[in-house]
């Protein structure tokens, strides 16, 4: 069987989305950069795969998908085993849970993250824009506000969606681990039940093997 | 059994999209009905249920959900699966992905129009034209992709309905009450037929009833 394909950096959050759930499930597949300096991304043979002109795409046979997280949740049903269920679809309850986490990243948690990521790494080391800091203040005025729920919950929970890890744990490690990387890493401190959970995050081996390749480039 | 509970208020958007979906599936439920400018949704016995203190929320047994698409997603996979599409590894992801469009691509287009549009006028707030026509440029660039897709494919994920035209509705609907939609939609012809069949299904009619389109601040009823 031919190795799935991933299409974009390794670096860039969406991909590393897709990547940890391959990793999680021990599956074979390859990384094909996409050259945004080139323009790849809206080229016709890209195209075809996310007609969007956006990474990543995936092909697995003649299957072509876009969409990093519906591209993970294939991932993640083709490869499940009995030891490895990250959905738990067959449980109303579990996978109601994991899908309440993993809405909670999308729409609450990275909205308010995220930007202190692009003002403090990306922008600056990648874009030469400066970083604007009324944003990364308002945001971080956010930030607080979600992870105090956050705390609340993981203090009776291990993982998100309950004392399993699940997709929705795995859906925080991208940007996460790049907000960790901006002079607001210790913010989490202040939350020592999402400190923890973050910590056993990163300590799975998929994790670490990804996060070696994700590490933001030097100004 | 009880009832489903659903918490918030029918205008909004994200409660129809569970509401819509709760039709579909033939789903016993009632609407709890908060009021946002009471602000119902901060007072802590609804922080107990949703402590992110946003509706819907939703109620099934000793089951308490929030976020519009998780607690879709439940109703569906208990009472209506093919619509998911879970059992196929095809078809479920190509359900995913457009549900994910219209999340990440689409509906971070249709809220600032429909807020600058509508809402803005009724909460003292001065329409932002330049934020209006940027995004109209956005949509019609997204449009051009939803036209591809559906010139070949009769729904959304495929030959099939799903929920991912079920989670479309709820913005559509009020993008519908501005003055830009029938130009806009009118250069889509596939896309314009596959909304105005969405729109003609018994679930939307009945939930659209419930969504006037000023959101009810012009007839006094103030969400």
């Amino acid at each position: 069987m031919a190795p799935v394909k991933v299409f974009g950096p390794a670096m860039s959050t969406n991909v590393a989305r897709v990547l940890v759930c391959l990793e999680e499930v021990g599956a074979e597949y390859e990384v094909v950069n996409i050259d945004f300096q080139a323009q790849e991304h809206k080229s016709p043979e890209h195209l075809v795969r996310n007609p969007f002109g956006q990474i990543p795409a995936f092909q697995d046979g003649d299957l072509l998908l876009f969409e990093s997280r519906a591209i993970s949740k294939y991932v993640l049903r083709k490869y499940k085993t009995d030891k490895v269920d990250l959905l738990r679809e067959g449980n109303l309850k579990e996978a109601a849970m994991v899908d309440v986490w993993t809405e909670v990243d999308a729409h609450t948690y990275n909205p308010a993250l995220s930007p202190i990521v692009y003002e403090c790494l990306i922008n600056p080391m990648m874009r030469g824009i400066p970083t604007n800091q009324k944003v990364v203040d308002e945001s971080l005025e956010k930030l607080k506000k979600v992870l105090e729920v956050y705390e609340a919950h993981l203090s009776k929970h291990k993982y998100l969606a309950g004392d399993f890890i699940s997709f929705a744990d795995l859906n925080h490690f991208p940007y996460t681990f790049y907000f960790m990387g901006t002079p607001h890493a210790a913010l989490f401190d202040s939350y020592p039940h999402v400190k923890a959970w973050w910590e056993r995050i990163m300590a799975r081996p998929s994790v670490q093997k990804l996060g070696a390749s994700m590490v933001p480039p030097k100004a | 059994m009880a009832p489903i509970k659903v918490y918030g208020w029918a205008v909004s958007p994200w409660m129809s999209r569970t509401l819509v979906c709760l039709e579909e599936a033939n789903a016993e439920y009632e609407i709890v009905p908060m009021s946002r400018s009471g602000g119902d949704h901060l007072l802590p016995d609804y922080l107990a249920i949703n402590p992110f203190g946003q509706i819907p929320a939703l109620q099934d047994g000793d089951l308490t959900l929030y976020q519009s698409r998780a607690i879709a997603r439940y109703i569906l996979r208990k009472l209506k699966p093919e619509f998911l599409r879970e059992g196929n590894l095809r078809e479920s992801a190509m359900v995913d992905a457009w549900v994910d469009v219209q999340a990440h691509k689409l509906e971070p287009i249709l809220l600032p129009i429909v807020v600058n549009c509508i809402i803005n006028q009724f909460v003292g707030r001065d329409r932002d034209q330049d934020v209006v026509d940027e995004n109209i440029e956005k949509l019609k660039k997204l449009l051009e992709v939803y036209e591809a897709r559906l010139s070949t494919s009769k729904y959304l994920a495929g030959d099939f309905l799903s929920f991912a035209e079920f989670t479309h509705f709820a913005f559509m609907r009020y993008f519908m009450a501005t003055e830009y939609y029938a130009d806009v939609v009118d250069a889509y012809p596939h896309f314009k037929a596959w909304w105005e069949a969405l729109l003609s299904r018994p679930s939307v009619k009945k939930v659209m009833a419930g969504m006037p389109p000023d959101f009810g601040f012009g007839s006094g009823k103030i969400p």
